[in-house]
């Protein structure tokens, strides 16, 4: 292997691994602010222990979150070196604007909200819960907004030497391609959390246990669930499809697998990208579907691959393609089971459908791989620039950094995550086992 | 506008250092210190509230560091990459153990997390002292502004001297014993009773360590850096930052002896702001002095990002420091006083 893949590894290992815990907790803040609202206009005590339950499973996915957190903006100087001095100057911003306006906003809060709800009393209470929703949400806005910046570079301009010089603060925050991904990807994390949720409380009601508190997560897990699925697929998703229309055009053909410029293009729904013979072996396709997705007109012409030079198209056709068919089967899925589980929840049947729950509580791990398959779909689609048009992503790496030295270190971080992953189901799945409804005992976690 | 970032981004790592230098230290001495389970989950939680937020300013000096100064970020965090994936992984465990400590009664988990707890932090403490010493010594930059370190070569401060060489190890443990007193002094401040008593004595032991390697790394320091001298020789009024430190150094001492704590700790503070200062005056303009030809030194206008981007950084940077600090101070007051373990148990 050579170094830069090592590299590329290395990054998408301990990305793909942090981002776990960000996308549950991102979203659970704005469930938990829910459940502290709920519990502040009825006054009923019900919704603050369950607003406690979901804190004590918050707290531990976000103490994985800012331990796995750390070594990214590390990664960026140690492994990346000749992209932070290229581009330090912009994304720089963002990365410090992250760490001075969300982090201590969030770290600070945090300890108020776990450790404060007696001395704080209810309103003080609900502001904590709502400044670390706040915080939280903001941090996703800043890495978003960093990573829109690598998949359309806004603000900028390129100095004597080469070098990527910051020209519009502005440019770089109100960057067009931030909106529509930033919506989608926050909304992304309250499908996870939604269905984290109400697997859980599906969990409570098919062992008869903690019963209350199961109708509770399920009914908040589903309607939250409903309302963040739909608009997943749109206006979000439907949104930065065309960013990626008007600014990746040979993204949108590989994530297509559409090798040839086509009036009137199909939408694949299953097939598999062929490359050495550029086309799509066992293709499914709805008729003109893609032409009409794109530009709302049946016939209206799609640049397929061989429009562009084969330089510019992404590295890895075939993981993009399937990333991307992964993510968008899984959110029409999510759709369709949500709605599935509303319409009981309406007609009141939810809690005793036992087939129904079953289905909610087996979803557990399928927002995570939708999640990670769109963040792959994004990532990869972006190659072979790291930043897109302007720096590509072998001119990037580190210049000193071995294959074999990165290697060790990338070997490293998996034994480590491998035991945080071991210790962290562990811990979840002793709360969740002990439920909302244990009394308080003496013993806590510190944080 | 470079000289003020040069200033703001020490500034922030000076603060790092004393904010989770506390809990640092706290956790290096933890094993010493606290013997029961008790006296352990009281210095916990003396830190618990506070500790996380004490590492941000780690990453928002890191971020800082980023967009200021993006060569000099780019330059040593590739020229340090296996002892920052080593500090990265005690990071790691170390938020892990604090996190995880108490979700389980076993007479083994808590003496496992509390192990791990301490050597990750006290092994911090030296890795954070030996980075600094490579700063002041000085690394094999080449013409690109990079270079690449091994771990230890044989010791010595020869050409091919590596991220661990006898100045850098002694500066390490000066940095431990820096930490080890800070520490101690912060469990005082937080602890009552016998685990107040123990923290104290640590302290007044461990100053004895401290002094002596604050008096032989300040005298080698002047030998091996030359720009040290030459910093303070041409512009005398920074002389106020080594007496500083040497004033906390003195106060922390003096205090502790009169059991008054706090002002203990704060001069335990100072001392680390001044010891800091002092480096960063003296080496300024560089940034990372190179060890083999000065004129490849990385400084603080060739490392700086241009100045747009620095003139616009402040206008954000400045209320948003504004911001955190004001956190700070609420988080600080509201956590104010002794640990009571029969207090509010958090979730």
């Amino acid at each position: 292997m050579d170094a830069l893949t090592v590299h590329r590894l290395h990054f998408a290992f301990t990305v793909t691994f942090h981002y776990l815990f960000p996308q549950l907790t991102m979203g659970l803040a704005l469930l938990i602010l829910i459940l502290k609202t709920m519990a502040m206009r009825t006054g009923n005590e019900h919704y603050n222990r369950a607003a406690r339950f979901w804190a004590k499973i918050f707290a531990v996915n976000f103490a994985m979150g800012v331990v796995t957190g750390i070594p990214l903006e590390f990664q960026f100087g140690t492994n990346w070196a000749r992209f932070s001095k290229a581009a330090g100057g912009v994304i720089g911003q963002t990365l410090a604007m992250e760490g001075v306006f969300s982090f201590f906003l969030e770290s600070s809060f945090l300890g108020a909200f776990l450790f404060g709800e007696k001395r704080l009393g209810p309103k003080a209470h609900w502001v904590s819960a709502f400044l670390v929703f706040a915080g939280s949400w903001l941090s996703g806005f800043f890495i978003v907004a960093t990573d829109a910046w690598m998949q359309h570079p806004t603000g900028y301009r390129i100095g004597g030497h080469g070098e990527i010089l910051l020209s519009s603060l502005w440019g770089l925050l109100l960057n067009p391609w931030l909106f529509w991904q930033y919506l989608h990807n926050m909304i992304g994390s309250v499908v996870t959390a939604s269905f984290v949720m109400a697997s859980v409380g599906a969990f409570y009601l098919l062992t008869r246990k903690h019963e209350e508190s199961g109708r509770t997560f399920v009914r908040l897990g589903v309607i939250a669930g409903t309302v963040s699925t739909v608009l997943m697929a749109f206006p979000t998703g439907d949104g930065q499809v065309h960013n990626i229309v008007s600014n990746q055009p040979p993204t949108l053909a590989a994530m297509e697998g559409l090798f040839h410029t086509a009036q009137g293009a199909g939408l694949v729904i299953v097939g598999q990208p062929d490359i050495d013979n550029r086309r799509l072996d066992n293709p499914l396709t709805v008729p003109n579907a893609l032409s009409f997705l794109t530009y709302q007109r049946w016939k209206a012409e799609v640049k397929g691959l061989d429009a562009f030079p084969p330089d510019r198209w992404p590295d890895n056709i075939p993981l993009l393609y399937y990333s991307y068919h992964i993510m968008v089967g899984l959110g029409t899925i999510f759709i369709a089971v949500m709605a599935l589980a509303s319409l009981n929840l309406w007609r009141g049947a939810l809690y005793r459908s036992r087939p129904v729950l079953w289905l909610i509580m087996l979803m557990l791990p399928f927002p995570y791989i939708a999640t990670t398959a769109g963040w792959i779909t994004a990532e990869v689609g972006r190659q072979p620039w790291l930043v897109y048009g302007i720096m590509r992503t072998l001119e990037g790496s580190s210049p000193h950094i071995s294959a074999g030295n990165a290697l060790f270190t990338l070997i490293g971080f998996m034994g480590i995550y491998t035991i945080l992953a071991i210790l962290f189901l562990f811990l979840v799945y002793r709360e969740i086992e002990q439920g909302p409804e244990r009394p308080e005992g003496p013993l806590s976690p510190a944080i | 506008m470079e000289t003020v970032w040069f200033c703001l981004v020490a500034v922030m790592i000076a603060m790092y250092v004393v904010l989770d230098g506390f809990d640092l230290g706290a956790g290096a001495v933890h094993l010493f210190v606290a013997r029961t389970d008790a006296e352990r989950r009281a210095v916990l939680r003396s830190i618990g509230p506070v500790w996380d937020g004490n590492e941000v300013w780690l990453l928002a000096g890191g971020g800082t560091l980023y967009f200021a100064f993006p060569a000099l970020y780019a330059s040593s965090f590739s020229g340090f990459y296996l002892p920052l994936m080593m500090v990265l992984w005690l990071l790691i465990l170390r938020g892990i153990a604090i996190e995880f400590r108490d979700h389980v009664q076993s007479l083994v988990w808590q003496p496992l997390w509390d192990g791990v707890f301490s050597l990750a932090s006290a092994l911090l403490a030296i890795f954070f002292g030996a980075a600094l010493g490579n700063v002041v010594r000085g690394v094999p930059l080449d013409r690109a502004g990079t270079f690449f370190l091994p771990l230890w070569t044989d010791f010595t401060m020869g050409k091919d001297a590596g991220i661990l060489d006898w100045y850098t190890v002694l500066i390490a443990i000066a940095a431990l014993a820096t930490l080890a007193v800070h520490g101690a002094l912060w469990i005082a401040l937080k602890t009552e009773g016998e685990l107040e008593l123990r923290a104290r004595r640590i302290a007044a032991r461990a100053w004895w360590g401290l002094a002596a390697s604050v008096i032989l790394i300040t005298l080698v320091s002047f030998q091996i850096q030359p720009q040290l001298k030459a910093s303070f020789q041409a512009r005398p009024w920074g002389c106020v930052f080594p007496i500083l430190a040497l004033a906390g150094l003195v106060g922390a001492r003096l205090m502790n002896s009169r059991l008054q704590e706090l002002g203990a700790f704060l001069c335990s503070c100072l001392f680390i702001l001044g010891m800091l200062t002092s480096v960063a005056f003296g080496l300024f303009p560089y940034v990372l002095p190179s060890n083999s030809d000065p004129a490849l030194s990385l400084t603080v206008s060739n490392a700086a990002a241009p100045l747009y981007g620095l003139k616009v950084g402040l206008m954000w940077f400045i209320p948003g420091m504004l911001l955190a600090i004001g956190y700070f101070v609420y988080t600080y007051r509201s956590f104010s006083g002794k640990v009571n373990l029969d207090d509010e148990a958090p979730y």
